[in-house]
């Protein structure tokens, strides 16, 4: 790693990132909340992936694409937690434990 | 150490850190905190990788719109979080080994990953230095990407509808205003001439 920042710096930052999320959803069992925003961790960490290449071989491209990632993941975020609101009101609970009702 | 390293490492540690704090914080509502600083250090980290047009509307829908809904939902649902906290840890391990094998896995092809040379500026957009950056993405968007960025608009389209849809709920027994029952009212369904005889009363 020298002085300047190069693309190994982002890729490392944004595979923790990555690795973060992922986690966040195996130990938050219990609350939906929690897996959702572990979902937003692990698509800046995408993103991040998109601008550092982007940047690294001068191509606009991948902004273009970390622009329609951002999209899908503000009409991810939206659509979830309204899945999430009618679910307590049918359940009393968001855990996720209690998401059986279409268990055979 | 130059300075945009200096400030890569700030952002980049802080951003971690938070990232580490919204998955293990005990209340929500901090969670969602943490995850407001990861998304600002993370628009830091976009602008000083150029991408200022991202890094911008990172803090706008993200800081401004996403987050700002976790937090309302959170404080909506009247959850008992102290509860939720009960065998927090049971799936800890298996997280740990997907973890980090994943990790090993990322560093991997972080650590090892070449650019061919001839590659670089090669790609089909190539990043004109003399133009500030949401000039440039404006022009490619409305031009060369006007079908995925209508796309993107079908997409929030959807989901902002759908989103209506799924809460959206009629409840029965709630007295509303029907303008049409209003405006529909005739004289003779409403007055009513009575002859009232003298000294009598109704």
């Amino acid at each position: 790693m020298g002085l300047e920042i190069g693309l190994g710096h982002y890729l490392t930052v944004a595979a923790i990132l990555f690795t973060l999320g992922v986690f966040g959803i195996f130990i938050n069992r219990k609350n939906i909340i929690v897996i959702l925003m572990s979902v937003e961790l692990i698509l800046l960490a995408v993103n991040l992936n998109f601008v550092a290449f982007s940047a690294h071989l001068n191509d606009l491209q991948g902004q273009v694409f970390a622009l329609m990632i951002l999209t899908v993941a503000a009409a991810e975020a939206a659509i979830g937690l309204a899945i999430l609101v009618i679910f307590y009101r049918n359940r009393g609970s968001i855990a996720v434990e209690d998401v059986n009702m279409m268990k055979g | 150490m130059t300075l945009p390293l200096f400030f890569f490492y700030v952002f980049a540690t802080i951003t971690v850190a938070s990232a580490f704090m919204v998955i293990s914080a005990r209340n929500p509502v901090h969670a969602v905190l943490f995850l407001i600083l990861a998304f600002v250090n993370a628009a830091g980290l976009f602008m000083l990788a150029g991408a200022e047009f991202l890094a911008l509307l990172l803090i706008v829908v993200y800081v401004g719109a996403v987050a700002v809904l976790f937090l309302f939902v959170v404080m909506m649902l009247d959850v008992d979080f102290a509860e939720m906290k009960s065998g927090l840890l049971a799936y800890a391990p298996v997280g740990m080994v997907v973890g980090a094998i994943l990790f090993l896995e990322l560093l991997l092809v972080a650590g090892s990953f070449v650019v061919a040379p001839d590659v670089v500026g090669a790609g089909g957009l190539p990043i004109d230095a003399t133009m500030d950056n949401t000039r440039a993405l404006g022009q490619v968007l409305y031009t060369r990407y006007i079908f995925l960025f209508q796309g993107a608009a079908a997409v929030l389209l959807v989901a902002m509808i759908g989103a209506i849809v799924l809460t959206l709920r009629h409840r029965p027994g709630i007295k509303r205003q029907s303008t049409a029952a209003q405006l529909g009212r005739k004289p003779s369904e409403t007055v009513r001439n009575v002859k009232v005889q003298s000294g009598q009363g109704l």
